[in-house]
């Protein structure tokens, strides 16, 4: 089969670029919605207005990244249909069925509380108010979930056959997709993340107010909040993400060699911890991958099979095999795969054709091979390495971020706890560092998208269906002009809503409950 | 139980749920005939806070409601999606950008340094109550019309149809009269629910002028959607329709949907229910000084989607017909998903009551009391 690559690179550019705008604002409400309602519980319970005001001041900031959010949310989904209809129609059975979920329960809970959150003050009773708040954030949460089971079903696809009759993988058991150890995993790193970033937010704004000498009562109120929320947090994203490292190297191996820039496998394998990858490096040429490197001996194998002494595959193992430990090879499933290719095709015209006795023959014979079909979209062996470069820096950039983080919140807690924030010295340190915040878990959100995302590659399924047999049969110009009216629309509404954040945190929040 | 359905029931069943999800949806398309009624209709800062105000509050439920129409689309019929989606690619597009700059256009026109202008959000509305609908109401006509794609042994997508060498990509779909007429119907009808709403919503004693406005803005948007409706309908009744056979062969046949209406009278009732509703709603509006109108028009106009969204999809009727390839095209039958997946998707949809019954009793509790000038100026506003 040829595939016009440019629309294929095209496609991709479109679905990266709109995902990864969509990703500067989905965890921030993942994480700001639950903020909002721990701020107006304690208001609710206290009765106490000074807490009033600090809600609606964080509720004018989630509202105005929400609409953003749901701005640039909306594409992904049909876009699923627009740019990858091929996608869309061989895993449909299974893929929409999620989706079809996180609209009927999660966006309408969002969307019908919403109205009540920002203009329900006076309109409903206190209770009420407080029980939308929650019910936006579970919303925002338990769409979460739908949309994660989806992707995770990318990353690990169980719970499924394919029908050669229809051309098409077909579900078989939905508890198998939905309790998909990837998509579990990934639930909890990825909410629990959001909460994290969220925490970050509020805690780099509040910094801002404590370094100008304003709004002090919200700031220091503000970051015991956020800082006890985010240290949970942080435990959260730790252990989840051990779990997701876990359950990457069972399930897909090769990105877990990516992101280590592990090529050659080994026993008691070590982590990188830091290390400069060789620019020139390909698979099978033998040089050493990094020009320096810092690492932490037997972690990686401890990592990816809770065993010091196991054996975690590198890149060259799983392109080029490795018969000592039973892996086979690409070009081994590629011919596999080309084989299934041929004899489903073959089936196809003998079913046409209402030729049923040869139709049955080459089912028999595809049914041999099924499992490999994708492979046999590849065009050489050295195709199923991801772009190794990039989820690597990603991932280390992630994981720096991310243990950087708890320690920062234990320190504005600490200096919180003994209502010294004000205090002139930490403004030369610890609050600019609080203040940066924010964009360095930004950077860190961003970062563990790209490590789920171009790890994935070359597959839209893992091992199953590539990216470049997923597109819809479009030409490429129809996807540059998207691209660039996505480009521009998208710039401009964020350049908006940073001018209006912006200007929302310097009116501040209302004065006179908090003075 | 639902598993062991049959398969043609679940098949029918789902269809008959997309249609309840894109009738709730032309309802809802109240907000979007509201936005372009905005500059007609208010001429004070107060009475554009106002209307905005209003709309706004329910901004997200046609937005939601769209995006459920699609999810359900996709995982109930995914080759209607794929085929649909990838093939009429500019119609889908144009509708998607027109609902992504509705998105912030409330929550930002009235913020202090909001980039763009006030004007700018507020042409954002208008093009997403304008395009957005016309070109949803000419996707729509198309399961009539038929569109240009054939499908291959894998059920792959390609579209074709070429003006001056550049293939359409589904905008061809605007240059048939009925498709436009249904699109311009929706427009009209959308305006029509829009001013009404507003008339329910908002407490007009302090803006005398805005609702005469919007009265006469109800019958004069009617008057115009009327035409349109009244030719859509005798071309339903009399144009040839995209027929299935036993055997899944598709024809041409004349008279199809008329042949339709008679084999499925309970269609022909609602039809006629719905437009019956539709006009008490407007005349209350109009001559009774009512602000009950919305429910009877918003009540009709759910009844007349679900007719058109029913009509070319039952009675061995293709409902997405390809012009050319007739054997290409979509029947409820070969374009769903496997029936695990669709009893699945049955008992998900044993929530829909549920997630109906809270919507609605949020709706009223908000409504209860009508949005003040007092509110407005004192409290949160768009």
């Amino acid at each position: 089969m040829d595939f016009d690559l440019t629309m294929v690179n095209w496609a991709r550019a479109q679905f990266a670029f709109t995902a990864m705008y969509h990703w500067i604002f989905v965890p921030l409400t993942l994480g700001l919605s639950f903020l909002c309602a721990f701020f107006e519980t304690i208001y609710v319970r206290t009765g106490n207005k000074e807490w009033r005001a600090i809600t609606k001041f964080w509720m004018t900031l989630f509202g105005i990244n929400f609409a953003i959010g749901v701005a640039t949310g909306i594409i992904l989904e049909f876009q699923f249909g627009t740019n990858w209809s091929n996608y869309s129609w061989i895993v449909g059975d299974i893929f929409g069925a999620p989706l079809a979920i996180e609209g009927l329960f999660a966006f309408f809970l969002e969307a019908t509380f919403f109205a009540v959150m920002f203009f329900g003050w006076n309109r409903v009773s206190k209770k009420f108010h407080l029980f939308s708040t929650w019910m936006v954030a579970i919303g925002s949460n338990l769409s979460a979930v739908w949309i994660l089971v989806a992707n995770g079903w990318m990353q690990n696809p169980v719970g499924m056959t394919f029908n050669p009759e229809t051309a098409r993988f077909e579900m078989q058991n939905f508890f198998e997709v939905v309790f998909n150890p990837v998509a579990v995993s990934k639930f909890v790193h990825t909410s629990s993340s959001g909460f994290l970033f969220a925490s970050l937010f509020v805690l780099s704004i509040s910094c801002w107010f404590l370094i100008k000498g304003r709004h002090l009562k919200m700031a220091k109120r503000s970051i015991i909040v956020a800082s006890v929320f985010g240290l949970l947090s942080s435990s959260f994203v730790a252990f989840s993400g051990d779990e997701s490292a876990y359950v990457v190297a069972q399930k897909q191996p090769m990105k877990l060699a990516a992101i280590e820039g592990l090529y050659k496998g080994e026993t008691t394998a070590g982590l990188v911890a830091a290390g400069i990858l060789r620019g020139d490096k390909q698979p099978g040429d033998g040089q050493d991958p990094f020009l320096i490197k810092i690492k932490i001996p037997f972690m990686l194998s401890l990592l990816a099979n809770r065993s010091f002494s196991s054996f975690v595959p590198g890149i060259d193992d799983l392109v080029y095999g490795n018969e000592e430990q039973g892996i086979e090879s690409t070009a081994s499933k590629m011919a596999k795969g080309k084989t299934a290719i041929n004899d489903l095709a073959e089936f196809k015209i003998a079913r046409k054709e209402n030729n049923n006795p040869k139709a049955d023959l080459a089912l028999a014979r595809f049914k041999k091979n099924q499992d490999y079909m994708g492979y046999g979209y590849l065009d050489k062996p050295e195709e199923a390495v991801p772009p190794v470069a990039i989820p690597y820096y990603a991932f280390h950039i992630m994981v720096a971020l991310g243990t950087l983080f708890p320690v920062l919140f234990a320190a504005f807690l600490f200096y919180a706890l003994k209502d010294s924030l004000t205090r002139e010295s930490l403004k030369k340190w610890l609050l600019p560092i609080g203040l940066i915040s924010g964009f360095l878990g930004l950077v860190a959100q961003e970062s563990g998208w790209v490590v789920a995302e171009v790890g994935r590659q070359p597959w839209s399924i893992y091992g199953l269906l590539p990216v470049k047999a997923s597109t819809t049969n479009l030409a490429a110009s129809n996807v540059q002009i998207t691209f660039f009216m996505f480009f521009v629309v998208f710039t401009l509404l964020l350049t908006a809503e940073i001018a209006i954040m912006l200007k929302q945190i310097s009116i501040g929040p209302e004065e006179g409950p908090l003075k | 139980m639902i598993s062991t359905l049959d398969y043609a029931i679940l098949q029918q069943l789902w269809w008959i749920i997309i249609a309840i999800v894109g009738a709730l949806f032309l309802f809802l398309t109240l907000v979007q005939g509201g936005q372009t009624l905005l500059w007609q209709v208010a001429k004070t800062d107060l009475e554009k806070t106002l209307v905005i105000t209003s709309l706004g509050r329910k901004w997200k439920m046609p937005f939601t409601t769209l995006v459920l129409f699609g999810g359900a689309l996709f995982a109930a019929f995914p080759k209607f999606y794929a085929t649909s989606f990838g093939g009429a690619y500019w119609v889908w597009m144009l509708i998607l950008f027109s609902f992504i700059i509705q998105a912030v256009s409330y929550e930002y026109r009235k913020k202090p340094n909001n980039f763009l202008g006030s004007t700018v959000y507020e042409l954002f509305l208008f093009i997403n109550g304008s395009i957005g609908i016309l070109l949803i109401g000419v996707a729509i006509a198309t399961f009539y019309t038929g569109s240009n794609f054939t499908l291959d042994l894998y059920n792959r997508v390609t579209w074709n149809y070429t003006l001056l060498g550049i293939n359409l990509r589904g905008l061809e779909a605007a240059f048939s009269l009925f498709n436009l007429s249904l699109g311009i119907f929706l427009v009209f009808n959308a305006r029509v629910l829009g001013a009404q709403y507003l008339l329910n919503s908002i407490d007009l004693s302090s803006t005398p002028k805005l609702e005469s406005k919007l009265r006469k803005h109800t019958w004069n948007s009617f008057l115009i959607a009327l035409p349109f409706l009244i030719y859509m309908v005798i071309c339903i009744l009399f144009m040839k329709g995209f027929n299935v056979d036993d055997a899944g062969i598709v024809s041409l046949v004349s008279s199809k949907y008329l042949s339709n209406l008679l084999a499925m009278p309970h269609l022909l009732i609602l039809l006629l229910a719905g437009i019956i509703l539709v006009l008490y709603g407007v005349l209350l509006s109009k001559f009774k000084g009512s602000h009950k109108g919305i429910w009877f028009s918003g009540l009709g106009t759910v009844f007349v989607g679900l007719v058109v969204l029913c009509l070319p999809a039952f009675n061995n009727t293709a409902f997405y017909p390809s012009k050319l390839d007739l054997q290409s095209s979509l029947t409820i039958y070969n374009a769903s998903s496997s029936h695990y997946t669709l009893a699945i998707m049955t008992y998900v949809a044993i929530g829909i009551p549920f997630v109906l019954g809270y919507v609605v009793y949020v709706w009223k509790l908000m409504d209860s009391k009508k949005l003040t000038k007092e509110e407005v100026i004192n409290e949160e506003s768009y």
